[in-house]
Parts: structure tokens; C-alpha cells; sequence
């Protein structure tokens, strides 16, 4: 082994990325088959936020008993009620909802009265109470969020590569992949799903994103080099010459949260996996959708419009100079 | 694109040290920050309330309430106008937004539609318009309508009126600094941060304020009052209108807030400003006798506690209507207007969301932030260390170093709030500001393969490598706004943190790499790049 390690990867790879496309491509159906149907059946674990109702935290002074609490839950008039351990058997979550006569104002503080009398030395560390008026605005804005960031990124890739309909409906469907498969995976764990989970699915958005734009000015600059090489053959050479990058970005990035995700807690918990799944599932989209996109449509390479145009300056199109 | 020109030289070494400058105060005991006042920043980090713990209360105003409680006013002030002019009238009914009445004598039915008129009041926005407005029907029937402008301008007025009630009912509690403020049309957002008691606080919005008048208790001499002898019928309170000074009031009530039903700023007969105030019927004749039996004598206006004013009653008043006179200024007088109509919300409010988070949750959030921090920053200067040797791995630490005091000092320089999916933000952060310097040395290692000599590979490498930086922080960008026009809360924390780390993370990686990675060529003049 040499160190530093990077000298260890060979200056040239020669994966037959396209090879595997197909295969991809099957998986990534699947995949997607498989998250609608879970989102059917399994639908998602809407937290408080989305779904209304009330969250307590607490810490009992010995270990819970969870049937018993939410018996006594029950008897106070709460419905639906959730009851769940984390980290100690100590630390408990309860979820419940109220009729709605008593779900403003003072229902929740009058339970919160009933069980500190239940059980004495009860702690409250945690209280979240969302109405379901206001549930049901977070809900639509939190959509609304996804849908403008899309749009938004479209429309970025359209003026960043012009006449490249091509590079923005792939970067757009690989993006939409990474989304689908990242709220399926949620659905399938039945992680909850929470305002922080769209700020994660938007991290994830930024993120693929970043990834497409990063693969496609590669694939776009070999294909100003080598006009007469097979389109397959390119985008080969252009994935094999950022596969050093991809790998330590992409476990730089992971091997980062990984902390946050065991320390971070149960508020957390959604936000960091969710961000960890879509950096993954966004490096396999640019490389497995993406661009087998562009592979099947085709680029147009003789017309001058898919010319690199640059957003002045940043290019160091500048000689060389030596140092001063 | 290496010549290292002054002013690169120059907005770094100015950068970071405003680094330090902004972001030390984070790490000094409040004690040595207090001494240091004065002579450098001493903000620390805006922590968000899931952090330092607090309470996050969100209040709807009930419009639906308050159109009713407006109409049913507007009926016995339709009854009472009537009465007073001896028009005869039948079947006063409220329907939705408007009043109906029926005048008998068609004779006196415009004197009628001109004596309601005067029940409207001109919006203060536009006193061009009135909240009311009457029209005539068939059948002799006069509809006194809530307008659309009155209703908007009422609602509007009551969310004003509730901040400012809570407000002040909040400030009594002396709970640290909190941040009471409008969201959208009729909604109210309370984030009252450290060890207040939610309960408390959502007990306090939703009671009315007590608000009384009372005879002042002429009979204590200075003396007596200045050693406690008070009589057992009577109490001291600070007398606000006079510096707090304390004065003696009987603590029989003659009326109380609950029979208010209007103040408003008003002029008195030499055009000052006074407020005038107006009593439901049960109030109007109990002020009324209190008033004809103390002629002369003074009494108190009594708010939580605290006497507003004590004016002299000159005669009694029995129109359920008065005005208190004494050379206010303007903002003097609609104050107190505010006091008196603060004994009592406007309409009933909502609760329709609460989050509240307990301090030592709090404490342990920022404990595990911490230690989430330093497991990946600390993995992070592993993995370069390893991946690019000393040289190239140590410059990208020494950018993300400079990265994360950036981070830091802009955060507690614009006092953007710090929430706990904030430092995830951050952690992400700083894997994308490697990826930047990833990024430089692919290219720059794939420079020098294609044959460049060392110095050309660096120059070549952190020019093309630039584009995709761009492109890569311009996409983050375009999340992290979006995420803080439509998120609240914990998710526009998150956004500050990405939006702050995007712009530090590009500086650092291509200005501090760039110098450093130059210093090191021109002092070790390497004949191949250690990467």
C-alpha cells in the first residue's frame, strides 16, 4: 500500500458502466414498482406535523410500562395512541390524538396534569401539538417545496446546458428517482415523515443535482474532445475519469453523517438517514439513469448549440502563468 | 489562475481574522464576555429553541368570534341609538354579518338609517371608508351591514390588539426576551425561550386581564401610607401615571373590565387628545351611580396591579360613555387606549400548534450536535489525511477549518438561529466543502497525467474544477432558499446553516486552498505533486 492511499487507485479505470445499464435499469423499475406499492399498502408514517395531532416526550422515573401507560392514555381520552421507548426504557414517546373539542386550548396540558399524578416523577421533555388546520397547510406547502425545487433545478439545467433537453429531462427523472426511492424507503421502514423529511428530500434534491451537473460537464467536455467516439464509449471514458471523485465525495459525505445518524436522536434520526440514502441513491442515479437517458435519446453532436457555454469567468480559459 | 495577487492574499488573512473576531465570543465564559464589551463583538450563536429549550405557541385569531361578539354589539347599539331617539322599531335580528331592524313609522325611516349611520366608525387604514355600513330594504327594513373592508380592518386590528395584549401579559411573567409575532393574515407566533412554563404562558393568553375601577382612599395620611398603616377596606398600588408612586384605593370594585366595551382615542372640547370610553348597559349604570355618589373625589383606573391613571370625577356619568382628559400627547392617549382595551382579547384565540422542548433536552441535543460535529469533522480529516498525504490532504483540512470558523462567525454575526437539523446542515456542509477540493485535485492529478509539468497541472486543475464547484454550490443553493421561503423553525435553521455554508465553503476551498497550495510550491519547487 502506498500512502497517500490515493496513489493506490489506477490512473485509469476501465469500467464498462454502460454495460450494466440494462440490468440498472430493471432494478431501478422494480425499485419504483416496489415504492408505489408500499406507499399503497404501507403508506407513509406521517408524523405529527403532516398528520396533526399531539407528541409528549417523556422520562419516567423507572422503566415504563408501556401497556400500562397507554391503558391509563385511554382512560384519559386520548385516541390513537402510540406509545414507544427510545434509547432507554426510560425515555418514552406518546402519540395521540383528541377529539376535537378538547384538541385546542388545554386538552393536551389537561392530560399531561392526569399523568403526572399517575405517575409521580414524570418528566416532560418533549410537547408538540399541531392542529389539524395547520397540519393539513405544512402538508401542502411542504409539497409545494418539492415541486418548486424541481422546477427550479430544470430550469437551472436548461440555461446551464443549452438546447440540452436531453441532459435536463435526465438529471430531472434521475432526480425524481432518487425522490421516489428515498420517500419509498421511508414508507418501508415506516420511518416518520416529518417537515424535517422534506428539508432532507430537498438536501437530496440539491445533492443529485449537484452529482448530474457534475457528471454531465465531464460527459459534455470528452464530447467536445472526441467527436467521432461512440456516445457509449464516452460516457465510459467521462465516468471512469470522475470515479476517483464519486467514491471519496461520496463516502467522505457518508462516513460524515454516519456520527449524527447514531448520536443525532429520535428528532434527527429521519432528517440524517434520509440525507445518507439520497447521497447514495443520487451517485448510482447519475450514473444509472442519468445518463442512460441521454444513452438512448441520443445527443445531436455536430450542432454547435451543445457547445459549452459558460457562465463567464469561472472557466480558466487564461495560459497558464507561472507564479509571481 | 495560481499567481497569488495581494488582494487574494489580502481577503483571506482580513476574512479569517473577522473569523475570529465574530466567532471567539462563542467560546468565552458571559463573565469575561461582559468585561470585553464595548471593545469587540460579544454576540454568541442564536441558538434555536430545540436547542436551548423553550416554547414554540401558535394562536389562530377566531374571526368567526369575532365577527359574532361585533354583531352582537352592533344590536344593542342598534336597540340602545333607537331607544334614545324614541323610534319605534321591531324585530332586531343578526344574521351572519349584518343586523336587521324593522323602523313602524315609515315617516321617521330616514332619521332612523341617519341615526345608525353614526354607529360606524372610519377605518383607521383608510378613514375614507366606514366598518359599517346601512341600507335600506322593503318593507321599512333597515340593514346595518359588517363590511367586507370593516371585517378585514377589524381582524387585522384584532391580531395587532392580541400581540399586544400577550405581549404585555408575557413581559409580566419576565420570561426571557419573547418574540411575539404576526404569520400570515390572523396568526400569532410566541417563541419564548428558556425555562418558561408553557402552561403558564397558554394559561396567561387565553385569561383577560383584569382591568377595574376603584375609589381612591383619600383618608390615608402620607404618613400612615409611608409606614404600612392601611385600612383593612383599601390596598396600595404604584400609581403608574405618577412614576410608581404608591396610592391608596378602596378594594371595592365599582366596575370592572368585563363591562367594557369600548375605548378609543378620541378629542376632548379643546381638541386634545382623550379617550374616550364606553360601558355595556350593566356597567353604564353601576359607573353611573358610583359616579353621582363621588362628585369631586378621584378614582383609580386599575390594570393588573397597577393604577393607569386617577382623575377627578367632575359629574356623574350616566351615558355608559366617558372621557378621561389630563394633557396627554397622542401616543400618550392611544396607549392607554391600548391598556383599556387590552383587559380584554379582542376575540377568542386558537391554539393550534405548540412545541415546546425542555432545557435539559436542549442540553443534550447540543451535546450530541457537539459530538456529531467532531465524529465527522474528525472523519473527514482521516479520510483526506489518508487519501491525499500530508501536503494536499493537510491543505484541504486547513480550508475547512477556515470553513467552519466562517460558518461559525457568519451565524453569530447575522444571528442566523442555530437548530439541531441545523448541524446536520452543517456536517453536510463541510462533505460538500471537501468535495470542492476533492474535485481540484482529480483534476489536478488528471492534469499532470495528460503530461502538464506541476505548476501548469494545479493552474489547469483549479480552473476547470472551478465550473463544476459553481454548478455543484449553485444546486445546494437553490435547495437551501427554497427550503427557507416554505420551512419554519427547526427546517429554516437547517437552511441558514446550508445557505451560509455554500458561500464559506466555496471561498475557503478555492481562495485558502489556492494560497496555501501556492506558498507550498514556491517553497518546496516539487519536480511531481505528491497526489
Amino acid at each position: 500500500m502506498q500512502w497517500p492511499l490515493i496513489k493506490n487507485l489506477p490512473n485509469e479505470f476501465h469500467f464498462r458502466f454502460t454495460k450494466y445499464a440494462p440490468v440498472a435499469a430493471v432494478i431501478s423499475g422494480l425499485a419504483i414498482i416496489a415504492t408505489i406499492a408500499v406507499l399503497f399498502l404501507q403508506g407513509l408514517n406521517l408524523g405529527t406535523d403532516f398528520a396533526g395531532g399531539n407528541v409528549l416526550e417523556v422520562e419516567t422515573p423507572t422503566a415504563a410500562n408501556l401497556d400500562t401507560l397507554r391503558a391509563q392514555m385511554n382512560q384519559f381520552g386520548a385516541e390513537d395512541t402510540g406509545v414507544q421507548t427510545f434509547g432507554s426504557p426510560r425515555d418514552v414517546i406518546i402519540k395521540f390524538k383528541l377529539d376535537e373539542s378538547h384538541q385546542t386550548n388545554d386538552g393536551v396540558e389537561a392530560i399531561k396534569t392526569k399523568l403526572s399524578a399517575a405517575i409521580p416523577g414524570i418528566a416532560f421533555k418533549r410537547t408538540e401539538v399541531v392542529g389539524p388546520k395547520v397540519s393539513a397547510e405544512l402538508l401542502r406547502s411542504g409539497f409545494l417545496a418539492l415541486g418548486a425545487a424541481l422546477v427550479l433545478m430544470l430550469i437551472y439545467i436548461w440555461i446551464r446546458f443549452p438546447s440540452g433537453l436531453q441532459f435536463g429531462s435526465g438529471a430531472v427523472i434521475a432526480v425524481l428517482h432518487d425522490v421516489a426511492l428515498t420517500v419509498g424507503m421511508m414508507a418501508f421502514l415506516q420511518i416518520e415523515f416529518t417537515m424535517t423529511s422534506i428539508a432532507a428530500l430537498l438536501t437530496v434534491i440539491g445533492y443529485s443535482m449537484n452529482e448530474k451537473v457534475i457528471t454531465f460537464d465531464r460527459l459534455r467536455e470528452n464530447l467536445r474532445k472526441f467527436r467521432k467516439t461512440p456516445l457509449a464509449d464516452i460516457i465510459n471514458l467521462s465516468e471512469n475519469e470522475r470515479l476517483s471523485r464519486t467514491i471519496i465525495t461520496g463516502s467522505t459525505a457518508v462516513l460524515a453523517l454516519a456520527g449524527m445518524l447514531f448520536l443525532g436522536g429520535p428528532a434527527l434520526f429521519p432528517l440524517v438517514f434520509a440525507m445518507v440514502f439520497g447521497i447514495l441513491i443520487g451517485t448510482y442515479s447519475s450514473i444509472y439513469v442519468a445518463l442512460p437517458i441521454i444513452l438512448i435519446w441520443g445527443v445531436n453532436r455536430n450542432d454547435p448549440d451543445a457547445e459549452v457555454v459558460d457562465l463567464g469567468g469561472f472557466k480558466g480559459g487564461k495560459k497558464p502563468k507561472d507564479m509571481p | 489562475m495560481m499567481n497569488l495577487s495581494r488582494w487574494k492574499v489580502g481577503l483571506v488573512i482580513v476574512a479569517v481574522l473577522l473569523g475570529i473576531l465574530f466567532a471567539v465570543p462563542n467560546f468565552l465564559p458571559a463573565s469575561v464576555r461582559d468585561q470585553v464589551k464595548g471593545f469587540m463583538p460579544t454576540q454568541t450563536l442564536n441558538l434555536g429553541l430545540d436547542l436551548q429549550g423553550g416554547s414554540y405557541l401558535l394562536m389562530e385569531v377566531d374571526t368567526n368570534d369575532l365577527i359574532k361578539t361585533k354583531i352582537a354589539a352592533v344590536s344593542d347599539d342598534v336597540r340602545a341609538r333607537l331607544d334614545e331617539k324614541g323610534i319605534a322599531y321591531t324585530g332586531v335580528a343578526a344574521t351572519g354579518t349584518s343586523v336587521s331592524v324593522r323602523i313602524t313609522d315609515a315617516s321617521r325611516l330616514q332619521e332612523a338609517q341617519a341615526t345608525l349611520v353614526k354607529l360606524g366608525t372610519p377605518l383607521p387604514k383608510n378613514p375614507g371608508v366606514m366598518d359599517l355600513a346601512v341600507q335600506q330594504n322593503s318593507d321599512q327594513t333597515l340593514l346595518v351591514i359588517f363590511t367586507q373592508e370593516g371585517i378585514r380592518s377589524t381582524s387585522a386590528g384584532a391580531v395587532e390588539t392580541s400581540i399586544e395584549v400577550i405581549r404585555k401579559r408575557i413581559d409580566a411573567l419576565g420570561t426571557k426576551e419573547p418574540s411575539i409575532s404576526r404569520q400570515g393574515v390572523n396568526r400569532i407566533v410566541i417563541e419564548a425561550p428558556g425555562e418558561s412554563d408553557p402552561e403558564q404562558l397558554k394559561r396567561l393568553i387565553g385569561r383577560t386581564a383584569k382591568l377595574t375601577f376603584q375609589m381612591v382612599d383619600e383618608t390615608v395620611s402620607p404618613s400612615d401610607l409611608a409606614a404600612g398603616r392601611v385600612p383593612p377596606g383599601s390596598e396600595v398600588l404604584p400609581d403608574d401615571s405618577r412614576g410608581g408612586t404608591p396610592l391608596v384605593v378602596r378594594k371595592a370594585i365599582l366596575v370592572s373590565g368585563n363591562n367594557l366595551t369600548k375605548a378609543n382615542v378620541g378629542v376632548d372640547e379643546y381638541q386634545r387628545p382623550a379617550i374616550d370610553f364606553a360601558f355595556n348597559s350593566e356597567g353604564a349604570k353601576k359607573f353611573g351611580d358610583a359616579t353621582l355618589r363621588n362628585v369631586g373625589k378621584r378614582f383609580a383606573i386599575v390594570l393588573d396591579g397597577h393604577i393607569v391613571s386617577a382623575p377627578v370625577i367632575h359629574g356623574a356619568i350616566t351615558t355608559g360613555s366617558g372621557q378621561i382628559t389630563g394633557g396627554f400627547t397622542h401616543e400618550e392617549a392611544s396607549e392607554i387606549v391600548n391598556i383599556l382595551k387590552s383587559g380584554a382579547l379582542p376575540a377568542k384565540l386558537n391554539f393550534e400548534s405548540q412545541r415546546t422542548v425542555g432545557a435539559e433536552l436542549g442540553a443534550d441535543a447540543v451535546h450530541a450536535g457537539v459530538v456529531s460535529t467532531i465524529i465527522g469533522f474528525l472523519t473527514i480529516v482521516v479520510f483526506m489525511f489518508l487519501a491525499y498525504g500530508f501536503i494536499f490532504g493537510g491543505v484541504s483540512i486547513a480550508a475547512l477549518l477556515v470553513n467552519l470558523l466562517l460558518i461559525v462567525a457568519s451565524m453569530t454575526a447575522f444571528q442566523a438561529t442555530l437548530t439541531l437539523p441545523g448541524i446536520a446542515g452543517l456536517i453536510l456542509s463541510l462533505a460538500v466543502a471537501v468535495d470542492a477540493n476533492v474535485l481540484i485535485y482529480e483534476r489536478i492529478r488528471d492534469e499532470e497525467r495528460s503530461g502538464h509539468r506541476p505548476i501548469a497541472a494545479m493552474d489547469v486543475g483549479f480552473a476547470r474544477a472551478l465550473v463544476s464547484i459553481m454548478d455543484a454550490n449553485i444546486t445546494n443553493l437553490i435547495a437551501a432558499l427554497i427550503m427557507f421561503v416554505f420551512g419554519a423553525g427547526p427546517v429554516r435553521g437547517f437552511a441558514w446553516t446550508l445557505m451560509i455554508g455554500v458561500f464559506t465553503s466555496v471561498f475557503s476551498a478555492i481562495l485558502v486552498s489556492q494560497i496555501l497550495l501556492g506558498w507550498w510550491y514556491k517553497a518546496a519547487k516539487p519536480k511531481k505533486l505528491p497526489i
